[in-house]
C-alpha cells in the first residue's frame, strides 16, 4: 500500500556486482518507501534472484559499482548476519537443508537472536512453543514439523511455509521473497500469499521476486519492476504484470527502449 | 575455502601444561638393558621383566603397520628416551598465578570449579582438599571390594590379578605398537570390580585429577567379575600438552558374566601447529573381551587432538549374548591425521554389537573410518548394525570409511549405513540470513550431527565435550 508520508526504507543506486568475475547486475536503482509491496519480474537469468542475495550479503557476489542504503546507514558495510539484524528477510529461492539441527531450535534462536537486537527479552522453550504454534496455525502447518531437522525432507512447499513461518517470527523491516511462489500448488501458494499479506502493514515493505503473474493474484503490488540483462528496464503499477503475463517479456523490449530505475 | 569458513575453523590451541618437568631420565635407546633398567626402577617381580623381554623380542620381529590412511616421517625408535621418572610437576601457589588464557578455556569448557586448580597444575591443597576428596573416594571404594589404582601398584599388591589378565585381551605381539608398549610400558591404571559390584560412581572425577604423569606408554587393565559393572572416564576435555612425540597406549577390559564395562575417553592432546608441525602420533590398541554370558562392553571416544591418531577400540564377544558398543566422535582441523573406528569380532552366539561414528573434518586434515565387523562360524543369530556419518568443512579436507564386513555364519544380520555431509557456505549464509553468526551456525550444525555419540557420555562430561568441539572449530568470528 502506498501510504502519505512515508519513509525510505531502502534506496538502491547503480548497483553493480558480479560473481566469478561475470558482470551479473549492471546498474540498478530503486527506491522502496514504507508500506510498499514491489514486484520485481523478469525472465530467468535476467539477474532478479542474484539482486535479491546481493541484498542480503551473500558472499559469492562481488559488489562493484553503486550504494545501498537502508533506514539511512550503508548497507554494504554490513555483513550478512548484521543486514539480517537491522531487519532484512530474504525468503530463499531454495531454502537450505539443515541436517541434525531441530527445527524448533533453530527458530528459537533466530528469534532471540532479534529480540536481543530490538532489546527485547529472549523466550526460554516453552515460552517460545506457544508463540510458533500461534504462527503455525496461520500457515496451516502440522506441528510434528516442529521437531524434524530444518528443511530436512521437506516438500517443495513445506520448504516455503517454512521461510514464510520464519518471516513471521522475526517481523522484519523488509522482506524479500525470491520466488517463493515456485514449486507451490495453488493451495500452498493461497497460504503462504495470504501469511504474507497478513504481515504487510504501514511499517514495512516486501519485494516478491517472481517469474509468473499468478502470485500476484493473491499480493497485488504497488510497483512492478521488470529487470532485463541486470538492470531495471520498466517500472509500473499492477497492471504492468497483466501486460507481461498476456503479451510475454519480448514484448517489454519492443515497446519500450531499455530505460533504467524508477 | 572462504575467509569466513577459515576463521571458524581456525581456533588456536591452547596450551595451558607446558609445565617444567624435572625427570630422572633413562639413555635414549631401545635394547634388553633398557627394559631391564625399567623393571629395576620400578622394583618389579621376575613374571613381569619376562612378560616384557617377551613382548621386546616379539617386537624386534615385527614392522610398523603400513596399511593405515596416515603419514609421517619414520620414527626413530633409538631417539626415544623410555624411561623417565616423573619428579613432581613445579607446583604453582595459587590461581592468580595461572595463565588467563587457560582460565578462559576452562570457563569456555565448563569445567568444575574445583578441579579447575588441579587441572590447571596449582598445589591441590593450597586450593581445596582435594587429597581428602580422593580418599573418601578410594575408602568408598575399598568399602565395597574394588581396586582402583596405578598399575605399578597393583603389581605389587595385586599381583595374583595382573598377572592373570595383564596381556590377556592384547596379547605381547599383537601388533607392532601394543608391543612395544608391552616391553617399556611406564605406568597406568587398573581397576577390579568384584563379582556383584556395582561402582558406585563413575570412575571420572577422582581419574581425572589424577592424570599427572601417566607417561608416554600407557597401561590401562579393567576387569568387572560376575554381575560387576563400572563406568569409566579417560582423560579430559582440558587440553593436554607432552613433551614426547609418539604415545603407545594399550587398554585391555575383561568383562565375565553379566558384567558391563563402558569405557568413555575425551581426547584433546597437542594435535601440532596450523601449519602440521609438531603434535602427538596417539598409536593406541584398546581393546575389551566380553568373555562371560551376558556381559557388555561399550567404548564412548571423543578424538579431537593428537597430530596422528590411530585407534580401533574393539570388542570380542566370547560370551553368549553379550553386547559390544562403539560411539565415536573424531574431529581433525588444519593438518591433522585420524585413522580410527572398531573391531567388533562376534564369537558366541546370539551376540549383538553396535557401531556409531561421526567424523567432522576441516582444513587441511585426513579423517578416516576403519571398522571390522567378523561373524564367526560359531557366533549364530549375532547381529551388528553400523552408521558411519562423514562431515567435512571446507574443501581442503577428506574423509573416508573403511567397512570391513566378514561373515561366516548364515543367521547373521549386519547392516552398514553411511553419508557423508558438508558444512558448505549455503549454510552458513542461510543462519546469516536468519542473524545467527556463523560461530553459532558451526557449533549448532555439528552438535545436532553428534548429538547420538554425546547423549552416551556421562551428563556433565557430555557438556564440556560439545563445548570442546565448539572450541576446536570456532574461530575469532564475530
Amino acid at each position: 500500500m502506498i501510504y502519505q508520508e512515508s519513509k525510505i526504507l531502502l534506496e538502491v543506486c547503480g548497483l553493480c556486482a558480479t560473481v566469478n568475475g561475470i558482470e551479473i547486475l549492471k546498474g540498478i536503482n530503486l527506491t522502496i518507501r514504507s508500506g510498499e509491496i514491489h514486484a520485481i519480474m523478469g525472465t530467468n537469468g535476467s539477474g532478479k534472484s542474484t539482486f535479491a542475495k546481493v541484498l542480503a550479503g551473500h558472499t559469492a557476489y562481488k559488489i562493484t559499482g553503486g550504494t545501498v542504503t537502508f533506514e539511512g546507514k550503508n548497507l554494504l558495510d554490513l555483513a550478512p548476519e548484521e543486514r539480517a539484524r537491522t531487519g532484512i528477510f530474504l525468503g530463499f529461492q531454495y531454502p537450505i537443508e539443515i541436517p541434525g539441527v531441530a527445527n524448533n531450535q533453530f527458530l528459537r534462536l533466530a528469534y532471540n537472536t532479534a529480540q536481543v537486537q530490538r532489546n527485547k527479552d529472549e523466550l526460554d522453550p516453552l515460552e517460545f512453543d506457544d508463540l510458533v504454534r500461534e504462527k503455525m496455525k496461520l500457515l496451516e502447518i502440522n506441528p510434528d514439523f516442529l521437531s524434524r531437522s530444518v528443511n530436512e525432507n521437506f516438500s517443495g512447499g513445506e520448504k516455503k511455509r517454512n521461510e514464510i513461518l520464519q518471516m513471521a517470527l522475526l517481523d522484519p523491516k523488509l522482506a524479500i521473497l525470491d520466488e517463493t511462489d515456485s514449486g507451490l500448488d495453488i493451495d500452498a501458494l493461497r497460504i503462504v500469499a495470504n501469511g504474507v499479506n497478513q504481515l504487510a502493514n504501514k511499517d514495512n515493505a516486501t519485494i516478491l521476486v517472481t517469474h509468473y503473474q499468478r502470485m500476484l493474484n493473491y499480493i497485488v503490488p504497488d510497483f512492478v519492476h521488470v529487470m532485463e540483462s541486470g538492470r531495471i528496464v520498466k517500472t509500473g503499477g499492477k497492471e504492468l504484470a497483466f501486460d507481461l503475463e498476456k503479451h510475454g517479456y519480448d514484448w517489454v523490449n519492443i515497446e519500450q527502449p531499455a530505460i533504467a530505475g524508477t | 575455502m572462504s575467509a569466513t569458513l577459515q576463521n571458524v575453523v581456525n581456533k588456536p590451541y591452547k596450551h595451558g601444561f607446558v609445565t617444567e618437568i624435572e625427570s630422572d631420565v633413562a639413555p635414549k635407546g631401545l635394547n634388553e638393558e633398557t627394559i631391564r633398567l625399567i623393571s629395576t626402577k620400578k622394583n618389579e617381580p621376575e613374571w613381569l621383566l619376562e612378560f616384557r623381554l617377551k613382548a621386546y623380542e616379539q617386537w624386534l620381529k615385527m614392522e610398523e603397520p603400513k596399511w593405515s590412511n596416515v603419514t609421517y616421517p619414520k620414527i626413530d625408535f633409538q631417539e626415544i628416551s623410555y624411561y623417565s621418572a616423573p619428579k613432581p610437576k613445579k607446583k604453582l601457589a595459587s590461581m592468580d598465578e595461572v595463565d588467563p588464557e587457560l582460565l578462559r578455556t576452562f570457563e569456555k569448557l565448563g569445567v568444575p570449579m574445583n578441579e579447575r586448580a588441579a587441572l590447571a597444575g596449582v598445589a591441590v591443597d593450597v586450593i581445596f582438599d582435594s587429597v581428602s576428596v580422593a580418599t573418601t573416594y578410594k575408602e568408598k571404594l575399598a568399602e565395597v571390594g574394588i581396586i582402583f589404582c596405578s598399575i605399578t601398584e597393583a603389581v605389587h599388591t595385586h599381583p595374583e590379578l595382573v598377572k592373570q589378565y595383564l596381556g590377556s585381551v592384547v596379547p605381547v605381539g599383537d601388533n607392532y605398537y601394543a608391543a612395544l608398549n608391552s616391553a617399556v610400558f611406564t605406568d597406568g591404571s587398573f581397576c577390579f570390580i568384584p563379582k556383584g559390584i556395582k561402582c558406585p560412581m563413575d570412575l571420572s572425577t577422582y581419574f581425572r585429577i589424577n592424570t599427572e604423569g601417566s607417561g608416554q606408554f600407557e597401561r590401562t587393565l579393567i576387569v568387572a567379575e560376575e554381575g560387576g559393572a563400572v563406568s569409566y572416564l579417560e582423560g579430559c576435555t582440558a587440553p593436554r600438552f607432552d613433551t614426547n612425540q609418539l604415545h603407545a597406549a594399550v587398554v585391555e577390559l575383561v568383562a565375565l558374566d553379566s558384567a558391563d564395562i563402558k569405557y568413555s575417553t575425551v581426547q584433546n592432546w597437542y594435535a601440532g601447529d596450523e601449519s602440521g608441525v609438531g603434535g602427538i602420533y596417539n598409536f593406541v590398541t584398546k581393546r575389551g573381551l566380553a568373555k562371560g554370558r551376558n556381559s557388555r562392553i561399550s567404548w564412548t571416544q571423543v578424538e579431537t587432538g593428537s597430530a596422528i591418531t590411530w585407534k580401533y577400540p574393539s570388542c570380542v564377544l566370547q560370551g553368549d549374548n553379550s553386547v559390544g558398543e562403539f560411539y565415536s566422535v573424531a574431529v581433525t582441523n588444519n593438518y591433522q591425521q585420524a585413522d580410527t573406528g572398531t573391531k567388533m569380532v562376534h564369537i558366541g552366539k546370539n551376540t549383538r554389537s553396535t557401531i556409531v561414528s561421526k567424523g567432522i573434518s576441516a582444513g587441511h586434515s585426513s579423517n578416516s573410518y576403519r571398522g571390522l565387523v567378523r561373524v564367526s562360524p560359531t557366533a549364530a543369530d549375532a547381529r551388528n548394525f553400523s552408521q558411519c556419518d562423514s562431515m567435512l568443512i571446507g574443501d581442503q579436507c577428506s574423509a573416508n570409511t573403511f567397512p570391513y564386513i566378514h561373515v561366516r555364519n548364515n543367521s547373521a544380520k549386519v547392516e552398514h549405513e553411511a553419508s557423508t555431509s558438508k558444512i558448505g557456505e549455503d549454510q552458513l549464509f542461510y543462519f546469516a540470513q536468519r542473524g545467527i553468526g556463523s560461530e553459532e551456525a558451526v557449533s549448532m550444525i555439528i552438535n545436532g550431527f553428534c548429538k547420538d555419540v554425546f547423549q552416551q557420555l556421562p551428563m556433565e562430561f557430555a557438556v564440556e565435550a560439545t563445548n570442546l568441539l565448539g572450541l576446536k572449530l570456532e574461530g575469532s568470528v564475530g
